[in-house]
């Protein structure tokens, strides 16, 4: 059984982590973009950038000062039981987050639509967002905050099969071009591609895309790998770099993640995971140990099933 | 990796000469020194629109208004815990920022994304302004180790931390990037400009969307500002 208290303070020490330290793939893949930059603004940008992640964690400090949207992904183990319940479960990220706005500080992004009613602690309707997963087997849950940022970068549209790759392709570049001047999307960023599911659970896809893939990580299934690279090729040829000055670093990585959709339609949807991709992980097992990583493991093939029933894994996949 | 000398250095005062704004030029890199303070939608608002008083004396206090709300926290004591500093994109605030120039004399404007051209034209200039944009964006952890001291907080209860007006004491504070100059030049234009020529390589052997929308261009030296 796992105890809330562990849940709580997991989940604090994550909202921390999160904002503070720039996940170590992230972090490598923009010092890859730093030495292959050649435009002067651009360089100079990332350089900038490289220097802010080492002063956050040196000063213990936020590396941005817009905290973006705090969110919870939430995965379990079929095993997995929690003192208190979902009810005890919600209520501790809850006070985890508004907590951690307190603490680090974060900013307090989350207002009313309507009202602007600010609570000061990015907890409101629907605010933190909580979203779950389960696996067949395991006794433990594992926790993951990611701090989404921006208005800018993400993007719908509903395409058809006639609109084929080269309409793919059109309303990717399209995103990235449109968002990418000024900067406006944070580039260089993870993009997270959604194709197919409906019109909600193609956003979800390319969110989940974006922030809960690593960078260098690749879709299972080969044709959509080679796209995957395809794509970072694609978006690093528009001519344009950081903040929209004339450079080549506008992705660090490309996800694509897809759903079965509508047999007339080929949703679509782009989102952008900033300069300061902030994710934390941690797996809280039954007996109590928390392990912090920085890799949600999100996509597993569980999460991907096509088929009606779930074939068990067999031993030797469960050992890996 | 480009040229190791990169781009101008400039130390600027947040009370700025005449002489050291004219002497900006779009690309330069910027430290700020002095006192800054943050103002967006509810402090324009509130000032512009509900004819409320400034709570500070500007633009002698200080001459920067920053697009900007800071994570930060007001203690019990009413200290403050100030981590990181970011800004937010100003091309939103367009509809005030003649008459706000005109208020409280600023003469920088900093923030993410710079504003449009005809707001450089038609407010910047006339009122001897520029615009810095922050870098990144966010180079929130420095900007956050320029900050020295919180002097002041107003409108805390009125409008919650992230819109209130926080009056910052600073010393080379940034990196902040000149966008704009006193002359309306704009940097993002300039860049905009000069990636449109390239930009038809990247989109050979794609296609528009069968299903259209209504506005929609295929002009890509279009903005969305």
């Amino acid at each position: 059984m796992i105890s809330i208290e562990v849940v709580e303070k997991t989940a604090q020490i994550l909202m921390k982590k999160a904002a503070i330290e720039i996940p170590d793939d992230y972090h490598s893949g923009l010092k890859k973009a730093a030495i292959e930059e050649d435009g002067d603004l651009s360089s100079f940008v990332l350089e900038a950038m490289l220097e802010n992640y080492a002063a956050a964690k040196e000063d213990g400090r936020a590396m941005c000062g817009d905290t973006g949207c705090p969110r919870w992904y939430v995965k379990m183990g079929n095993e997995a039981q929690i003192i208190g319940g979902p009810v005890a479960l919600e209520s501790a990220l809850r006070r985890a987050t508004a907590n951690a706005t307190h603490s680090v500080p974060l900013r307090p992004n989350r207002v009313h639509p309507l009202w602007r009613t600010d609570h000061d602690n990015n907890v409101g309707i629907g605010a933190p967002e909580i979203e779950y997963a389960f696996e067949p087997d395991g006794d433990w849950i594992d926790l993951i905050t990611v701090h989404k940022g921006g208005l800018f970068g993400t993007d719908y549209r509903m395409l058809f099969p006639s609109d084929g790759i080269e309409g793919i392709k059109r309303f990717y570049l399209d995103s990235l071009v449109a968002f990418g001047k000024r900067g406006l999307a944070c580039q260089p960023a993870i993009i997270g591609i959604g194709l197919g599911g409906s019109k909600d659970s193609c956003m979800v896809l390319g969110k989940r895309a974006a922030c809960l893939r690593i960078v260098g990580n690749r879709n299972p299934d080969q044709k959509i790998a080679k796209l995957e690279d395809e794509f970072k090729i694609l978006g690093n040829s528009i001519g344009m770099g950081a903040m929209g000055f004339v450079g080549k670093s506008m992705v660090i990585d490309c996800n694509i993640e897809v759903g079965y959709c509508h047999t007339g339609g080929m949703q679509m949807s782009v989102h952008a995971f900033c300069l300061s991709s902030r994710r934390a992980v941690a797996r809280i097992f039954g007996d109590g140990r928390v392990e912090y990583r920085t890799d949600p493991a999100w996509f597993t093939n569980y999460q991907r099933r096509e088929t009606v029933e779930w074939q068990m894994p067999t031993a030797q996949e469960k050992s890996t | 990796m480009a040229n190791a000398n990169g781009p101008r250095k400039i130390n600027l005062s947040a009370n700025p000469t005449p002489k050291a704004l004219a002497e900006l030029m779009i690309g330069d890199i910027v430290y700020l020194s002095g006192v800054v303070y943050t103002a967006r939608e509810g402090i324009y608002a509130r000032v512009l629109e509900n004819g409320e008083a400034m709570p500070l004396d500007l633009p002698t206090e200080s001459a920067a208004n920053f697009h900007c709300s800071p994570a930060a926290t007001q203690n019990e004591d009413g200290s403050f815990v100030l981590g990181a500093v970011t800004a937010t994109a100003s091309f939103r605030f367009s509809k005030w920022i003649g008459a706000w120039l005109k208020a409280s004399g600023a003469k920088l404007i900093i923030g993410k994304g710079g504003m449009s051209p005809a707001d450089y034209r038609d407010h910047f200039v006339p009122n001897g302004a520029v615009y810095l944009t922050t870098v990144g964006y966010g180079t929130g952890a420095l900007l956050g180790r320029g900050v020295k001291k919180v002097r002041d907080l107003h409108w805390k209860a009125e409008l919650g931390l992230a819109q209130a007006m926080w009056v910052l004491e600073v010393d080379k504070f940034g990196p902040f990037i000149v966008e704009s100059d006193l002359i309306g030049n704009s940097l993002f234009e300039r860049e905009n400009a000069r990636i449109a020529e390239g930009i038809s390589k990247a989109y050979e052997g794609t296609r528009p969307a069968v299903l259209k929308r209504f506005g929609e261009t295929d002009d890509r030296t279009d903005e969305l500002i």
